[in-house]
């Protein structure tokens, strides 16, 4: 642990990651407190630029409504919808894929023709059709988010139960009598995860991504402050008043970049031998 | 011969897939609110009676049990009709082939382009590993990585379009210019260089790395000192040797990445007003047309598993040893 601890910190990207992270998420805390009013209520002059007025530092979009205030709100939805459906992802991948990889068999087949599948179909599709049939509120979006994401999570666990299952420590156990469940999630589990944990951060940032374009295209829920709503709203004044757009795009950017910055951090502190790679 | 017997099979074996997809989709859809009735209804403005809605329902089959409708669907497929299109009235095939070339254009323009530069930026990368083209090169295939394709396209054409004035704003080709021949192959080329980049953009910084990885992996390896050891200078050694085997990878990615660069184009093509496929499935889901939005989702299905078939062949060509 304290080996890890230090190859994390003595690695400049990951450090940077991380604090850009810890930045998003103390303007997701801080939102209500700094801006505590609805971020989506009129605040007033409509198409402020930037800096131009000192109550809005980051200026107002075509509805008068003010930018940092979307920002801040903005990125709890962003951290949201990331986290929940990213759980809600690796969650699923994690029982498919130890199901699959641990019996083998039928139940693999079964379970790995439907990851196909799911990959087969291009994800943002998929995404289009759960939206068109259950509507986009922001819960709906998220677990559509989360069911998307779940084939790539499930094919690297399988992989990781198929080198682990026939182990030593797994046969003794089963000499014990331990019962198949116990085995899955107790024993083989702890030691398939790091790899899986550190593929968390990549499915965080496609969610990211995926939300907000979907928010862009205006089928994401419109009744939150969303970084892609803005960006999709900016679009009608793009050609004079581009920073209405351009802001809330930064945002997403530097988020999806922390978390990719961690995750890359996290797998090299987890496997020094390919740091200098 | 043999090669092509092996992917022969590999496309057999991806049938009940494309079942399962169609089955899925076809059942949750099912679920959405209102049919293909209510949708004309709504079309032609509303106001007919429910007589005449039970009777073109029963015309249209839809008011049999979701299994016999699933069995009619199936049985249309098989005869490769997909339906009709209330919203364009038109069959659902016509709308789509009208509109899958310029998707298909985009989508091997931005495989190029990103297949391409993600190769040379991978191979520069990893010559000068851990020094300053090898932090620049890592570095912008991570913020590359991080930038969302419809906000780059946004950017891209306020600088482009609006300010230099260099590239249209959108579109497939200027119209009403009647450009003809050559004049008009240069028109949609210069109209598709905002699109490529913006789709491709993420592709490349995937493709970077991965080459870049598979550089490495390759460098150590023994065959690579041996062709040191025989005298062989750098750049050969580069070309000839590590090269074929480190390009593996990247073409089981474009397999891999085959529908995730098809949904890619959805937010491309709205971005830059292209008619194609991706749009077509946005104004599907907004219009609730849902028997376009199933032929699309059958024919993108079809279309990803008709590149892995072609992946497969590329990879047989580039490694004899997959021939068993």
């Amino acid at each position: 642990m304290k080996a890890f601890l230090r190859g994390y910190l003595r690695s400049p990207p990951a450090m940077i990651g991380l604090l850009l992270l810890l930045a998003v998420v103390a303007m997701a805390i801080s939102a209500d407190w700094l801006f505590p009013r609805d971020p989506l209520a009129l605040a007033g002059r409509p198409l402020q630029w930037p800096a131009g007025h000192p109550r809005f530092p980051l200026g107002t979009d075509n509805s008068g409504r003010d930018i940092a205030a979307q920002i801040f709100h903005g990125a709890r939805i962003s951290l949201l919808i990331g986290v929940v459906a990213t759980a809600i992802a690796i969650l699923v991948g994690i029982v498919v894929g130890a199901l699959a990889g641990y019996h083998g068999g039928w139940v693999d087949d079964v379970l790995m023709r439907l990851t196909e599948a799911f990959q087969t179909l291009p994800n943002f599709l998929l995404l289009l059709v759960l939206v068109a049939v259950f509507g986009s509120d922001l819960t709906t979006v998220t677990i559509a988010i989360g069911a998307v994401s779940w084939p790539a999570p499930a094919r690297l666990t399988r992989a990781e139960f198929l080198t682990l299952r026939n182990r030593e420590f797994v046969q003794a156990c089963r000499t014990l009598g331990m019962g198949d469940a116990r085995i899955i999630f107790r024993e083989i589990l702890p030691n398939a995860l790091p790899p899986i944990i550190v593929y968390a951060s990549v499915v965080m940032a496609v969610a990211i991504l995926l939300e907000s374009a979907l928010a862009f295209l205006r089928l994401s829920d419109p009744n939150v402050a969303s970084w892609g709503n803005l960006i999709g709203l900016g679009r009608d004044v793009l050609r004079v008043q581009w920073y209405v757009s351009a802001i809330p795009g930064l945002a997403i950017l530097l988020t999806v970049l922390a978390v990719s910055l961690v995750g890359q951090g996290l797998n090299d502190a987890l496997n020094p031998r390919l740091r200098r790679r | 011969m043999r090669v092509l017997a092996l992917a022969g099979r590999r496309l057999l074996s991806s049938l009940p897939t494309l079942l399962l997809i169609l089955v899925g989709i076809f059942l949750l859809l099912q679920l959405a609110p209102g049919d293909a009735v209510d949708a004309l209804i709504a079309q032609t403005g509303g106001g007919a009676d429910t007589r005449a809605a039970a009777e073109m329902r029963a015309q249209m089959g839809l008011d049999l049990s979701v299994p016999a409708q699933l069995a009619n669907y199936m049985w249309r497929l098989v005869r490769l009709d997909l339906g009709f299109s209330s919203i364009y009235g038109k069959p659902v095939s016509t709308v789509i082939f009208e509109r899958l070339p310029a998707t298909l254009l985009l989508m091997l323009s931005a495989l190029s382009f990103a297949f391409f530069f993600g190769l040379v930026l991978g191979v520069l990368a990893a010559r000068r590993v851990n020094g300053w083209p090898d932090t620049l090169i890592s570095t912008l295939g991570l913020v590359f990585y991080a930038t969302p394709s419809f906000w780059f396209g946004l950017m891209a054409i306020v600088l482009f379009s609006v300010h230099l004035q260099w590239l249209p704003a959108g579109g497939l080709e200027e119209i009403g210019a009647g450009y003809t021949g050559l004049r008009r192959t240069l028109d949609i080329a210069a109209h598709l260089v905002l699109p490529t980049l913006t789709l491709g953009l993420i592709f490349l910084a995937i493709y970077l790395r991965i080459m870049r990885a598979s550089m490495l992996e390759v460098l150590s390896l023994d065959f690579v000192r041996t062709a040191r050891a025989k005298g062989l200078d750098e750049t050969r050694v580069v070309v000839r040797h590590v090269l074929r085997n480190a390009l593996l990878p990247m073409v089981t990615l474009i397999g891999l990445q085959a529908g995730t660069m098809l949904g890619g184009s959805v937010v491309v093509e709205s971005v830059f007003s292209l008619p194609g496929l991706g749009r077509l499935a946005y104004e599907s889901v907004v219009q609730r047309d849902l028997n376009t939005l199933l032929g699309i989702v059958f024919v993108s299905a079809v279309l990803v598993i008709c590149v892995n078939f072609v992946v497969d062949l590329l990879y047989a060509r580039l490694d004899p040893r997959i021939t068993p």
